[in-house]
């Protein structure tokens, strides 16, 4: 069971407090009614599901009720920090989000198929 | 007497306290401190199983939890029974009753032992090949019969009445495991002030001082210098000790389950205590201190009872005062099976020989075996062995060929080396790394904050164990900010430093043999199965598994896992760690359901909600239904009325007089601040900064791919404040939802939301006489049709209770909701009840509801509607405002597919025959006789008989519906085909008079 810091009670609590909000720094259009197709696919559905560092959005919902935003490694679940709704993306020190190359796809690892 | 095997000055029991239990049937004496394994031998008894697949006789193969043999069936009472456990982990008591598995009709003449015979036609993977044709019989012939043939223990089948616990921990360390190792790392981690939690899985702590008598630390002996470090760790404030508890299992940020057996091993259990305790630790640091298990040596038919792991003789030997035998071999490939063969010899025991398959055996135990005089065959090796319900004999031969000798002995022990246990580690997701040298996986990179100790780490030798241990429990108090105590020390010496051993097949079992050579005894894996698995394609460890089911068994593999990995390496002819190793999961041993589940069940599995008025409506007769975690008053029956009668009384009574309904459950936001008509007009797709104070407006929210995500009647209180209602399920994701918004994309707005679901009773007064049932009740309101229109809200008094009063319908008649404070539910009901009964009107549930709503067409979110459907699909077209420029789904609603011909619907559908009632969710099509498969126009999502309209009514979503009005469509069923006719959806009152009325 993940420790999450909350931000604004400035403390770890269990993670059966919180709930997952999905990924971090997506902002809504504020002409939206007037994007394009693809600028909707892009904001709505498209999600990059990295393997490494992840910003992700957390609410303390069984506590103060505040969503916040996190940085969580995706393999090992160690967060890396945890920060306020509307501040911007921080830059965690020796980590780098993971990129198309250095995903591991199936090819990658196993060859082709036989 | 407690069994003739037990050896006079012998092993640390009491020969005065004795317990007495049954063995299928037989009466077995005991002692208190015995395992059912320990108290077995003592009476000789090695037959205690019969194997999965071939049912060949096995016995007790060690002494501890890796058992993947010895599996009894315990019981307390005929509702305290528990199968598959663990024999030499199982304590006894007085009293208790012990049952063989997996035999009949009896252990020693058991009918599934042909399938030995018959073994050619069970090889690995025979399960996937020879059950395949005819399909049909799988279900029917094949799988019945394999469960009963290939089974374990029996569940049992009455309640459990035992009760079990829950308990959180916090501490700085936890060690799990109390041997040298843990015992050393939490003295020092104590003596520096650390809160510490010590726990071990055994009786008492020492780990494998509990056989291993040549080890003395400080000068006092290990297995008392344990007890006495145990001792005072227990009367240290900052040190739990956990004896009789596993650590189970090693979760995320140092979180690890603990489970404590409580009870199990007490004749007469206080009933007050649990029988088992879950304890959730989440410890800054941990220490893993879990050492080693001790592996089989893998050759020709290695699993006759009396054949065991050379530790676990001389741990029944040396703790429980039992020889396993009179007349025992030592086959190993490892220096430790020695010391096994110097305690029973000095014990008085004869040993026939020491086989070992190396040529050079470390010269200390060489030395010490031909001073006792014992015979050591080196370059030897056991190929086969004989006896039929216990090993009579041994072939001995040398290795690479030669004449066998054959030895006669009663029982044979055997070591191949000690796997270090990184189960723990590796659930925490360490990585393991392969060394090479030794030939044992051990903790490589570690992932969360812990540190690996003494055998479980690789570490050989007691002092540098105990130098490794003490300096780790030191650095994680320190880590954690504990400052004080001094640098300990403790000198431990030992006999002999153990050297040597194996993985994989041994001599006589190699490639080219068909021998059987088990690998896995609970699964019944051979050597020879895992080379057939490499040969059929299997290359990978895990497919290797998956098709042998090697590790696989309860024990998952403490034995198993290596030497299967070294046949494959072998075969596959790649290193070990090119195969890999499968991953450990939790449990590390089985934990049951009710120390998971805890208090959680009966009325606590899950918690109900009930409305203010659940009393008065279950006094009345009420037939309750589950919506979420709800009660709610679903239909109230008279005497002798069905649920059809009773639904149609209330739905005529409702329409003709009036009907009193709890609405209580409906979710209710309270929406406030300056900028509350702002935030909403985000939120729906409505405008509100249109409506007044005193009025209301049917709201639809969608998410922003513009689908309708919920709806519901909003009432404006006053320019900032809005008493907002949503469905009964969807309360908590809407407020979920607007939070998010108001939270993360809005945060310039000034609103506050407050969630009031369960602040407010609901009372629903609906029906041409709900005015006159109101009206003498009502202060400071009026509530004529005049001053008081459909789709109003005022503030003021009910039988002096203040009260926020809606003239609202969801029955398409005149009605009201009246809320009022919770506490003032019940009173405010039957107050209203006292008025609305002289007047012929009736309590209706939630089913004369769902019909009176479907009469009027109006929709429920999640029944009429799924997740894919507009407001324009509903035909609410109407509610989405077309002067916003934003809200949320306004975007969502342009997407190309949701502006599309064709699309699915919402209609009314009449079947031809009125008297036919269609089934929900049954699927509608254009041609009856079109062959299958049939082109699926959509589905019926209400369908309800209406009294009121003197047959059948029902909506469905429908391809172009809207276009298809009049059309007869048909709803193919399994035993006919209903036509249909496509229809508006409003069935009852189309123009709306008495609505307004």
């Amino acid at each position: 069971m993940l420790l999450i810091y909350c931000p604004y009670c400035e403390e770890e609590r269990s993670e059966l407090e919180f709930r997952h909000g999905g990924d971090a720094h997506i902002a809504r259009p504020t002409n939206m009614a007037d994007i394009s197709d693809e600028e909707f696919q892009e904001f709505f559905f498209l999600r990059d599901n990295p393997k490494g560092l992840i910003f992700e959005r957390w609410r303390h919902i069984h506590g103060c009720g505040r969503f916040f935003n996190a940085a969580r490694d995706t393999v090992s679940d160690k967060f890396y920090m945890s920060y306020k709704a509307g501040e911007p993306k921080p830059d965690i020190p020796g980590v780098t989000t993971a990129t198309e190359k250095t995903v591991e796809t199936y090819e990658a690892t196993e060859g082709t198929a036989k | 007497m407690s069994g003739a095997n037990r050896i006079a000055g012998q092993g640390r029991l009491t020969p005065a306290k004795t317990a007495r239990f049954t063995f299928d049937g037989k009466t077995i004496d005991a002692l208190v401190g015995d395992t059912v394994a320990s108290a077995l031998l003592a009476n000789g008894v090695h037959l205690v199983g019969r194997s999965f697949k071939y049912h060949r006789p096995r016995g007790i193969l060690s002494a501890g939890p890796e058992e993947p043999n010895a599996l009894i069936d315990v019981s307390r009472d005929a509702a305290r029974r528990q199968p598959n456990v663990r024999a030499p982990v199982q304590e006894v008591f007085d009293g208790m009753k012990v049952e063989s598995q997996n035999r009949f009709p009896s252990l020693a003449f058991d009918i599934g032992g042909i399938n030995n015979l018959l073994s050619p036609f069970f090889a690995a993977g025979f399960y996937y090949k020879t059950f395949m044709w005819p399909k049909a019989a799988w279900e029917k012939v094949y799988e019945p019969f394999i469960r009963k043939a290939a089974g374990l223990g029996v569940s049992p089948t009455e309640e459990d009445p035992d009760h079990y616990a829950n308990r959180y921990a916090h501490c700085d360390v936890l060690v799990a495991g109390a041997g040298v190792a843990g015992l050393s790392a939490a003295l020092a981690a104590a003596e520096a002030g650390a809160r510490v939690i010590l726990v071990d899985e055994q009786p008492e702590v020492g780990g494998a001082l509990h056989f291993d008598t040549s080890v003395k630390i400080d000068g006092q002996s290990g297995y008392d210098w344990a007890q006495a470090t145990a001792a005072k760790l227990k009367a240290m404030e900052n040190v739990t000790v956990l004896t009789r508890t596993t650590a189970f299992g090693y979760y995320n940020h140092n979180f690890v389950g603990l489970v404590e057996r409580v009870t199990d091993h007490l004749p007469k259990p206080d009933k007050k205590l649990p029988r088992e305790r879950l304890w959730q630790v989440r410890a800054k640091r941990v220490i893993l201190a879990t050492g080693s298990i001790e592996r089989h040596m893998v050759f020709a038919n290695n699993d006759r009872p009396g054949i065991m792991l050379a530790s676990a003789a001389r741990t029944y030997l040396n703790h429980f005062g039992v020889a396993v035998g009179r007349k025992v071999g030592v086959y190993t490939a490892n220096d430790s099976a020695y010391e096994a063969a110097f305690d029973l010899k000095r014990a008085g025991v004869t040993i026939a020989a020491i086989v070992d398959n190396r040529d050079k055996p470390g010269d200390a135990v060489l030395t010490e075996a031909r001073r006792l005089g014992i015979e050591v065959l080196t370059g030897h090796s056991v190929i086969d062995t004989k006896g039929k319900l216990r090993v009579s004999s041994m072939s001995v031969a040398r290795n690479g060929g030669g004449s066998a000798r054959s030895i006669a002995i009663d029982a044979l022990l055997m070591s191949a080396g000690w796997t270090p246990s990184v189960h723990l580690f590796s659930q925490s997701r360490g990585k393991v790394a392969y060394d090479a040298a030794t030939g044992r996986f051990l903790p490589g990179t570690y992932a969360q904050d812990c540190l690996s100790v003494g055998s479980c780490n690789g570490t050989d030798g007691l002092q540098a164990t105990i130098e490794e241990s003490l300096a780790a429990g030191e650095l994680m108090a320190r880590a954690t900010g504990n400052e004080g105590g001094n640098k300990l020390e403790l000198s431990g010496e030992n006999a002999f430093e153990w050297t040597g051993g194996m993985a994989g097949a041994a001599e006589g079992a190699g490639i080219d043999t068909t021998v059987k050579a088990f690998v896995d005894f609970q699964n019944d894996v051979c050597a020879k199965d895992i080379r057939l698995a490499v040969r059929e394609g299997m290359h990978s460890i895990e497919h290797i598994k998956r098709f042998t089911t090697n590790g696989m068994a309860t024990d998952q593999g403490k034995l198993s896992n290596i030497h299967g990995l070294a046949i494959a390496s072998e075969v596959l002819n790649r290193e070990i760690p090119k195969i890999g190793l499968t991953t450990f999961r939790a449990p590390y041993t089985p934990v049951t359901f009710g120390a998971l589940i805890s208090h959680s069940r009966g009325d606590l599995f899950d918690p109900a909600r009930k409305t203010p008025m659940h009393a008065w409506e279950e006094a009345h007769g009420a037939v309750f239904e589950d919506v979420g975690n709800w009660k709610r008053a679903w239909y109230y029956p008279r005497s002798g009325e069905t649920m059809h009668d009773a639904v149609n009384r209330e739905c005529r009574t409702v329409r003709n007089a009036a009907g009193l309904f709890d609405a209580s459950t409906l979710g209710k936001i309270e929406v406030v601040g300056p900028d509350a008509a702002e935030f909403l007009n985000l939120m729906y797709t409505n405008a509100w900064d249109t409506l007044k104070p005193g009025r209301c407006r049917y709201g639809i929210m969608l998410r922003e791919d513009g689908f309708v995500y919920d709806d519901g009647v909003v009432g404006r209180l006053a320019e900032d404040r809005f008493h907002v209602t949503t469905t009964t399920g969807g309360a908590p994701r809407v407020m979920n939802h607007m939070e998010d918004y108001l939270q993360t994309e809005f945060p310039h707005l000034k609103v506050w939301l407050t969630s009031t679901t369960e602040q407010w009773a609901v009372i629903a007064v609906q029906g041409p006489k709900a005015r006159e049932i109101l009206e003498p009740l009502v202060e400071g309101i009026d509530i004529s049709n005049e001053a008081f229109p459909h789709m109003s809200v005022r503030e003021g008094k009910i039988c002096g209770v203040p009260t926020r009063l809606f003239r609202m319908s969801f029955t398409g008649e005149a009605g009201y909701e009246v809320n009022v404070p919770a506490d003032y539910g019940q009173a405010i009901w039957e107050a209203i009840w006292a008025r609305a009964e002289p007047l012929g009107a009736c309590a209706y549930g939630t089913e004369t509801m769902h019909v009176l709503r479907a009469e009027k067409g109006y929709i429920i979110v999640g029944q009429d509607t799924d997740g894919t459907v507009t407001p324009y699909d509903a035909s609410l077209g109407w509610a989405v405002s077309k002067k916003k420029t934003d809200f949320v789904g306004i975007r969502g609603l342009k997407r190309p597919d949701l502006v599309k011909e064709g699309r699915k619907q919402l209609v009314g559908l009449l079947t031809k025959d009125p008297n036919v009632v269609l089934e929900e969710g049954a699927q509608i099509v254009a041609d009856p006789n079109e062959p299958k498969p049939m082109k699926m126009l959509g589905h019926v999502t209400s369908s309800y008989w209406s009294e009121n309209c003197g047959r059948s009514i029902a909506m469905a979503l429908v391809a172009g519906g809207q276009a298809r009005l009049g059309q007869t469509l048909y709803v193919p069923m399994p035993d006919r085909t209903i036509a249909v006719e496509v229809s508006e959806m409003v069935f009852v009152d189309k123009e709306g008079g008495r609505l307004n009325g």
